[in-house]
């Protein structure tokens, strides 16, 4: 069979989200109920998790979540990884034994430190120095493969539908601030636990329902900056490009949706207030490579946040809800009813109108 | 009564069908396909029906005690939808006969390609604001959209009517604040339209109750194709 990566087949998935704005802790139980009404969304090929602020005990080193084909990539790996960090801890990543779940690859976690003499010699800061790695690992290293790469956070994916992929990680013995979730339908590609969503680097992890029509144009434009799209999935070039946008150029969340859903001309020539139309026209004068088009609705996980994006022209489905302190975001209403049957001012945000929530400062 | 909780789509609509001609389903949540093609039945539903409620209807009669999600009537021949809140996208896709009266918003596409022929004219009536490219592609049948409780928003977003070439669009507004496309005339509402709309309006008013002096009490924007400046030479010229 050909890998993810391999092989591009010609999506329809299901997406979902919770945030305590109050950076009060839930277990992974709640988010793996939103995704049971929306099972028809996916079909089996693939579901996953993304947690934030799930590993207080080691909050300051890079957790790094790794698939690897067999025992001898593993040894190899850890030993190119002790060249580069300090390894504080490196384990098996639980998981419990369920029928529906079979032919998971060999997943451990590690929890890092880049080493200051690599640092230095490299002349990098720390976040860039974990994302060149990444790349190495995942495009040099048969076998092995980082799926999750941020700090007080984890992406926990498999092929399977997600509410089987959330038993099997035991994502009810974890508690975040906010968490994410996705399952998937994949349609150009055969679908592998790699490939499954959340795609993650750093702290941003990206779950996505669509199909960019401008993925080969985002591709070539990002893979300028040292990005190495290696599965030919439209997620993984959006979270390259967020990692770009909001990192590197250091744009804000909002200004990055504008840049990735910018609005058409005409919209833009038609906003009264001169400095928004400056400021629209400007981002898609200097980014013009990195405006998505076709469809797609994305929920954004970052440290301390999350950013729901449709497209501009809102071919995808999208809706939030409040409850008290929490947001939910889902692709329908009824996974949002799952998670909290009383939500209110359930409301669906307009194409490419970014919702931004935050935790608020200092509470987790 | 009919408990949906645990239940799927092909289960809720045996047990609908096998109701007769009144049916009650509770704790819906986002089951798809409810009521689709079905005729001869009045439904009420509590929850959260899923995707395409009431696709292909055929003459049944289906309310929704909240919100319904994306493509409510899609295809609906006859019979009508009541929603006592708001809808998600895509309502009434290529709608050919029948109405769905909604009480609060509609999401992007309400009423895309929807169709008439002769007597079967298909109308939705929205009562609060309408999402982006309302009528898109409409070729027949009436699209109402009253915009109450609107908070200052649009009552319509943007590129309403792109590609419209049949049927009405009424909107309770001067409509200052739209931008239609060249090929469609939007114009005050004429005495002979208010005796139209008063119609829709009052069944609006039924539905939900409220009082439809006050409500008529506003501007109506009428658009229709304008046949004088049709589409031509979209792409290329021969």
């Amino acid at each position: 069979m050909l890998r993810e990566g391999e092989i591009r087949i010609p999506s329809g998935c299901a997406i979902a989200a919770v945030i305590s704005k109050a950076g009060e802790r839930m277990t992974g139980e709640k988010i793996i109920d939103a995704m049971r009404p929306m099972r028809d969304r996916s079909n089996g090929l693939g579901g996953g998790f993304a947690g934030y602020g799930i590993y207080p005990e080691y909050k300051d080193l890079y957790a790094l979540h790794m698939f690897f084909d067999c025992r001898d990539t593993r040894k190899a790996c850890e030993a190119f990884l002790k060249e580069r960090f300090e390894v504080v801890k490196g384990e098996l990543i639980p998981t419990r034994k369920i029928p529906e779940i079979t032919d998971e690859p060999i997943i451990w976690r590690y929890f890092v430190r880049p080493l200051r003499s690599c640092l230095e010699d490299r002349q990098l800061d720390e976040k860039e120095f974990v994302v060149r790695t990444v790349m190495k690992i995942n495009t040099g290293m048969n076998g092995a493969y980082v799926f999750s790469s941020g700090k007080n956070m984890g992406t926990f994916k498999a092929v399977g539908f997600p509410e089987d992929v959330g038993r099997f990680y035991r994502l009810d013995e974890y508690e975040g601030y906010s968490w994410t979730a996705h399952g998937r339908y994949p349609t150009n590609t055969p679908g592998w636990w790699g490939g499954a969503h959340p795609f993650t680097l750093l702290d941003y992890s990206v779950v996505h329902n669509g199909e960019i029509s401008s993925y080969d144009a985002n591709r070539r434009y990002i893979e300028m900056f040292g990005y190495k799209c290696t599965l030919k999935t439209d997620t993984e070039v959006i979270t390259y490009i967020l990692d770009y946008l909001l990192r590197r150029q250091g744009l804000t969340l909002e200004e990055a949706a504008n840049v990735i859903a910018a609005p058409f001309w005409s919209t833009i020539a038609a906003n009264p207030d001169p400095v928004i139309r400056n400021r629209l026209r400007y981002l898609r004068t200097v980014f013009p490579g990195l405006l998505i088009t076709g469809p797609f609705s994305i929920v954004l996980g970052f440290d301390g946040g999350l950013m729901a994006l449709n497209d501009r022209l809102k071919l995808r489905s999208m809706v939030v809800g409040e409850k008290g302190e929490r947001v939910y975001i889902a692709s329908e209403e009824a996974a949002i009813r799952a998670m909290e049957p009383d939500a209110e001012h359930i409301w669906a945000p307009s194409g490419g109108e970014p919702v931004v929530i935050q935790v608020k400062e200092g509470s987790f | 009564m009919i408990d949906a909780g645990g239940m799927g789509f092909c289960e809720i609509n045996d047990a609908v069908r096998a109701a007769g001609s009144v049916a009650a389903v509770k704790n819906c949540l986002g089951q798809r396909f409810i009521c689709a093609g079905m005729s001869g039945v009045d439904v009420t539903i509590e929850g959260v029906p899923g995707n395409a409620l009431g696709a292909y209807l055929n003459g049944a009669t289906v309310t929704v005690s909240g919100n319904a999600q994306d493509a409510v009537g899609d295809t609906m021949n006859d019979g009508r939808i009541t929603v006592f809140g708001s809808i998600g996208d895509a309502a009434g896709y290529a709608m050919r006969g029948g109405s769905i009266y909604v009480r609060d918003n509609a999401g992007y596409r309400a009423g895309i390609h929807m169709k008439e022929y002769k007597d079967k004219v298909p109308v939705i009536v929205i009562g609060g604001c309408a999402g982006s490219f309302l009528g898109e592609y409409q070729a027949g049948g009436v699209i109402v959209v009253l915009g109450l409780n609107s908070d200052g928003r649009r009552i319509v977003g943007n590129f309403p009517c792109t590609g419209m070439h049949g049927g009405k669009m009424i909107l309770r507004s001067e409509c200052g604040d739209i931008r239609f496309p060249n090929q469609v005339t939007a114009r005050a509402a004429s005495s002979e339209d208010l005796a139209e709309i008063r119609k829709y309006v009052d069944e609006y008013c039924r539905l939900f109750g409220i009082d439809p002096v006050e409500l008529m009490d506003s501007p109506f924007t009428v658009v229709t194709p304008d046949s004088a400046n049709p589409y031509k030479q979209l792409y290329v010229a021969n």
